[in-house]
């Protein structure tokens, strides 16, 4: 759990991303600061196109650039600036400091290798082992991650695999050079709700196993309530609210993080005649308005909330909870 | 209330084709002997995860894939029956909503050729009269006249989505097959949408068979809910009784695996070890003996045979040796094979 006293692992300062576009540069990413602690679950919610992805394909300087770039701000980790490394720097850290896992772990496998191909490759680069060193611990991972029979699967092509199976093999993969850090982008979104059980389970025991933190990248509030320690909700490239999860739950305090907790269709005790709904849509990134993004969707807007942009400021007597918000929920 | 649709027995296999003669080397069981009914005004929710073959049951019943072997009466006419001219002619009762709106619109054709299409192709009424249906549909699904000039790629997923509802809406249908409507639109959009076709099903009173994996989304719209499982249906009951008390090991499984949106409910999970098998080769027995938690020699032999639970107003069908007539009839509920099944593990 996060201890405030601890230094941060990661700590994410004023980050802007751009990406250039025919129409003009869309700020993906709009100064967003945050921390993560060792050994915590961070959540990043919202939904598509609020910046969430791209968050966290900036902390390991996956963004494509050019047309994507970083116009300013910090990621510190372990006291380097990620923003500043060489690309040879960034090279040796990924995978072996800083790992990520995909949402659709059929495009991030390579066809044409065997899991085991890819396995040792990883293990090799980052670590001086022998080709048979290496296998006996990428075998050792399938294992951990809970894949029958790793010995024969190990020699398997990831379309002889099932979508589950892909992903603990993606899961074997990002943790085979113990990273301090495993970014998850939507690790479980491809796949049936049995199988995300599994493999939701299968990663927050191995969290533990491997004192590691975690940044889960996701749509689900279901996934976040039941695996984060801390989540950070984004909007239209803003972080608009920061809580404990379960003081987020239980008292969202920004009207967006509220609509988006009662919108979600849940089983209920009683069918009901109509789901609560966000109304209307998000905003296009290339015509922001001036004031809050949230505001001509949201039931408490006033005229300020239209002119000035609110910052996310920590909330009065509530230890870690921040909201960007003039007129939040109590 | 009467009965709208009626499908007995259907089975839709897939040939496999294979070697140097392209010989049909096996089969994949899409749907596999399923049978069911819906009433006119009511909608049918089909859950199940991929692969299990409820987008192939919700297009073979269309005849959009031509069914293997079974009928199915709409109204009371045989469509497995019809020729294709006669089914074009019934297919103004009966239409889809598709899961993909980026895939299911044209981009070539603006949002008011999209909609009039069904109009066209069924030549109703006159041109001006078409223009003007067109104008109301869209109303309908809220969206405003002026967006009518222009193109799919111009709007978000979700009017996608609703302009996909009004071209399923053009020629008034008794029937819609909704094929996972929401599943690619976010959670805001997504109760939009929802909120949408129940209000369209209460004011149109058309029937819904709704086809999704999300078991909260199906909760919403169903009246009733059918629970598939490699081909099969192994649950169907009112969506009262199935969500107050799900018997099929399947279905409190798939139950259990919903994360709840409450970090102080810490859900009691029961975790399914391994995949669902193949279609092309399923299990003997029951369908589910591979992975169920509670499996007994028996399953692995011989196949359930469809139990009513419920009460013969109101039946709940169960596909499971855990249950027996007697025991529905006992009243009880338990499952009537709980001592054999902990000796079974």
């Amino acid at each position: 759990m996060n201890d405030t006293n601890a230094t941060p692992l990661l700590s994410v300062k004023n980050l802007v991303v751009e990406f250039n576009t025919r129409h003009g540069p869309v700020r993906a990413v709009d100064n967003i600061s945050f921390d993560v602690y060792p050994n915590e679950t961070v959540g990043i919610v919202g939904e598509s196109g609020c910046g969430k992805t791209v968050t966290g394909l900036t902390l390991l300087r996956l963004i494509p650039m050019p047309p994507g770039r970083i116009v300013q701000g910090s990621i510190n980790f372990r006291g380097k600036d990620i923003t500043r490394l060489s690309e040879k720097e960034m090279q040796a850290m990924r995978g072996a400091d800083i790992s990520m896992i995909f949402q659709e772990p059929m495009t991030a496998l390579n066809p044409v290798f065997t899991v085991g191909n890819q396995m040792v490759d990883v293990i090799r680069r980052h670590k001086n082992l022998t080709r048979s060193q290496a296998r006996t611990q990428a075998i050792d991972m399938l294992d951990k991650v809970g894949i029958p029979a790793p010995r024969k699967r190990i020699d398997e092509y990831p379309h002889q695999l099932s979508g589950g199976m892909r992903q603990r093999v993606m899961i074997a993969m990002a943790l085979s050079c113990d990273p301090k850090l495993l970014v998850a982008d939507e690790p479980t979104t491809a796949l049936d709700v049995t199988t995300q059980a599994q493999v939701m389970e299968q990663i927050v025991k191995l969290q533990d196993e491997f004192h590691m933190s975690m940044i889960l990248v996701t749509h689900d509030l279901g996934v976040v309530a039941e695996s984060c320690d801390r989540a950070i909700v984004m909007y239209c490239g803003n972080i608009i609210e920061t809580a404990p999860i379960e003081e987020l739950f239980e008292h969202p305090r920004h009207p967006y993080t509220k609509g988006l907790l009662e919108s979600i269709p849940r089983l209920r005790e009683q069918k009901m005649k109509q789901l609560p709904i966000i109304p209307g849509m998000v905003p296009d990134l290339l015509h922001l308005p001036p004031g809050c993004r949230f505001a001509d969707r949201c039931s408490r807007m006033t005229d300020r909330c239209n002119q000035e942009k609110p910052l996310l400021e920590p909330v009065e007597g509530s230890g870690d909870r921040s909201v960007a918000c003039y007129h939040p929920f109590a | 209330m009467s009965e709208l649709l009626k499908v007995i027995d259907l089975k839709k296999y897939f040939p496999v084709r294979g070697g140097l003669l392209r010989r049909v080397v096996a089969q994949v069981k899409a749907v596999d002997g399923v049978s069911f009914s819906l009433e006119r005004g009511r909608t049918l929710g089909l859950v199940g995860e991929s692969g299990c073959g409820k987008s192939t049951l919700g297009r073979a019943v269309l005849r959009l894939h031509e069914p293997t072997a079974g009928q199915i009466f709409l109204d009371g006419e045989e469509l497995t029956r019809l020729g294709r001219e006669q089914l074009t002619a019934r297919r103004r009762k009966m239409q889809i909503i598709f899961q993909d709106p980026y895939a299911s619109l044209s981009p070539r054709r603006t949002v008011a050729q999209t909609i009039q299409e069904p109009l066209d192709v069924h030549g109703i009424g006159t041109s001006r009269e078409r223009q003007k249906q067109v104008e109301e549909l869209l109303d309908v699904v809220g969206l405003r006249k002026q967006v009518l000039s222009r193109y799919p790629h111009e709007f978000s997923g979700g009017q996608r989505q609703r302009i996909g509802i009004a071209r399923a809406l053009a020629l008034n249908p008794e029937f819609i097959v909704a094929d996972e409507p929401v599943s690619a639109l976010d959670v805001s959009v997504q109760s939009q949408v929802l909120n949408l076709i129940a209000r369209l099903q209460r004011e149109h009173d058309i029937s819904f068979l709704f086809i999704s994996h999300d078991l909260a989304v199906i909760q919403h719209v169903s009246d009733d809910v059918g629970v598939m499982y490699l081909g099969q249906l192994v649950e169907f009951a009112s969506a009262g009784s199935l969500y107050h008390e799900p018997r099929h090991p399947y279905t409190r499984a798939l139950m259990s695996a919903i994360p709840v949106p409450d970090p102080k409910k810490k859900s009691k999970r029961i975790i399914l070890g391994g995949d669902v098998p193949s279609p092309m080769d399923p299990p003997s027995g029951c369908p589910f003996h591979t992975r169920c938690p509670e499996v007994m020699p028996v399953c692995r032999e011989i196949i359930p045979p469809r139990v009513n639970m419920g009460t013969a107003s109101s039946p709940h069908f169960v596909n499971c040796h855990l249950f027996t007539e007697e025991s529905a009839e006992d009243g009880a509920g338990a499952p009537a094979g709980n001592s054999a099944g902990t000796s079974g593990q």
